[in-house]
């Protein structure tokens, strides 16, 4: 017998990260780099400026008093936040087994140590700069 | 003494027939049910009363065989272990697992998963040649602990169904077969890391997984794929900076 | 064998993940200080990013290093990223698209590396 044999239907991939909610968590994750590009433009205008003298500089510090420029860094403070929480989240899948008196050491025991060891650089960061201006 | 069946729960589920259709369409069944039937169960009792033609894979009933992957209601899982009455009254949809290409109805094609599979050697390459005489490996429980969760993987694909780098690029080495290739690299028997490298190494090996993680998620095995293909980085990473640097015939291949 | 040619994906892997880790641990500190803190005079004077304040810090051979490697690494981070999201919403990873996303990058960290220079030391 003789049988036409149909090649396999593939469905479409289009809105595929709109399909569950644990893509659209991805997705959030990924678009944070546009966050992250951003602010590292901002800075390296920052350093073109200072290059280029004190008017320059100052008038970049001008332009980030801005009312563009504030709500700008309220976006960015936003995802910067959502890119540390995600990316220690995503941690433990990165790492080889760990043992520590003699357990494996748990996804969460690596995802707690990753966000703790983030808060504690983000106020090392703030002393740091308190004690600098003083 | 019987139940009396008395409640009913619609399933939907996705056709398709290349012989009638060019696209598959939804079909719709009402189904008596007990409260101790698995979507597998209800998908048969369709075949039984209502539709012969409706065409699926099973065998073990129990979680083992890997064969019942489907979606359902949206999400990749094993028919024989998700059951009806967590769905009632319905609809239930089902369809066959997604970013697979579709056969007929609940049926996709798994050539080229077996052909992935055999392509990282999924057996022990001894480290050196070995005799009858020499015994039995010995392993310590460590050991089998670097290894055991990997070796859980019984072929379902709902990781491939869950991994949208496979649905996008199914050239994708993907998460299960991947996860199987570090089971046989951080075998403390295995010899063969070298020769699985190139599966690795490529850009469909490792390089085309952005850590999503779904896979991880929707495995019914506790394998976590995602942690076996993400912790193959940093050995791929090592590997192209280092293996430069060796002699040919080299063993090094990365470390599990 | 197959053939398969070795990716070069390792080495812009290796800087998407050193930037992400220092963005993740300074990122959210420093967008707070530069962005928001110090242009409203809140908990910290406007005075801290003072001209020659900045420039004794730039000036300085590890701040050249610090700033430098912050700016450069979240630029390279990001690069990498975006490439793989355009990816995700079918855009290839084709030519354009990796010099358009990895030649960013680059630009960023010569306009830093030339600049920071400039300032002298």
């Amino acid at each position: 017998m003789n049988v036409k044999r149909h090649p396999p239907y593939r469905r479409p991939m289009t809105g595929w990260w709109k399909r569950d909610p644990f893509f659209m968590r991805y997705m959030l994750r990924e678009t944070t780099a546009f966050a992250v590009a951003a602010y590292a433009i901002v800075l390296c205008v920052g350093v073109l400026r200072l290059a280029q003298g004190e008017a320059a500089w100052n008038g970049w510090l001008q332009a980030l008093r801005s009312p563009l420029s504030l709500l700008l860094h309220l976006v960015l403070l936003a995802a910067f936040v959502i890119h540390a929480y995600s990316w220690f989240q995503i941690m433990p899948k990165t790492l080889p087994m760990i043992k520590m008196g003699g357990e494996q050491v748990s996804a969460s025991a690596i995802q707690r140590a990753g966000w703790s060891a983030a808060a504690i650089a983000t106020v090392l960061v703030l002393a740091l700069a308190a004690w600098w201006q003083s | 003494m019987s139940e009396t069946i008395t409640k009913t729960i619609v399933i939907e589920v996705m056709r398709y027939r290349p012989e009638q259709e060019s696209e598959p369409v939804w079909e719709r069944f009402t189904v008596p049910y007990t409260d101790d039937m698995s979507v597998l169960q209800g998908l048969q009792a369709i075949k039984d009363d209502q539709d012969g033609s409706l065409s699926f894979r099973w065998s073990c009933r129990m979680a083992i065989c890997g064969s019942c992957g489907m979606m359902i209601n949206g999400k990749p899982m094993l028919s024989c272990q998700t059951f009806l009455r967590d769905f009632a009254p319905g609809p239930i949809r089902v369809e066959a697992l997604a970013h697979l290409p579709i056969e007929r109805d609940l049926v996709v094609s798994v050539e080229p998963f077996v052909k992935k599979l055999e392509s990282v050697k999924p057996y022990i390459i001894p480290k050196e040649a070995r005799t009858l005489e020499q015994g039995e490996y010995l392993q310590s429980p460590e050991e089998l602990e670097r290894i055991e969760q990997y070796s859980s993987c019984i072929n379902c694909m709902l990781c491939y169904a869950a991994c949208p780098q496979f649905g996008i690029d199914p050239e994708f080495t993907g998460p299960g077969v991947l996860a199987l290739l570090h089971r046989y690299n951080a075998d403390s028997r295995d010899g063969g890391q070298a020769e699985r490298m190139e599966v690795l190494n490529a850009q469909d090996g490792v390089w085309s997984c952005t850590a999503v993680g779904y896979c991880s998620e929707v495995c019914p095995k506790g394998v976590d794929p995602a942690r076996a293909v993400n912790q193959n980085k940093m050995n791929s990473a090592t590997d192209y900076f280092f293996s430069r640097f060796l002699l040919p015939g080299s063993k090094r291949g990365g470390k599990p | 064998m197959t053939g398969k040619p070795r990716s070069n994906a390792p080495i812009f892997w290796l800087m998407f993940g050193a930037g992400g880790m220092l963005s993740a641990l300074l990122g959210t500190a420093m967008v707070f200080i530069t962005g928001l803190a110090v242009p409203l005079g809140l908990f910290y004077s406007p005075e801290l990013l003072s001209y020659p304040r900045v420039l004794a810090l730039a000036q300085h051979g590890l701040g050249k290093l610090f700033l430098l490697a912050v700016i450069a690494l979240f630029a390279w981070h990001a690069a990498h990223r975006i490439l793989c999201s355009l990816h995700d919403i079918g855009i290839h990873k084709g030519l354009v698209a990796k010099l358009c996303c990895y030649g960013s990058a680059f630009a960023i960290t010569v306009v830093v590396a030339v600049n920071l220079l400039r300032v002298g030391f």
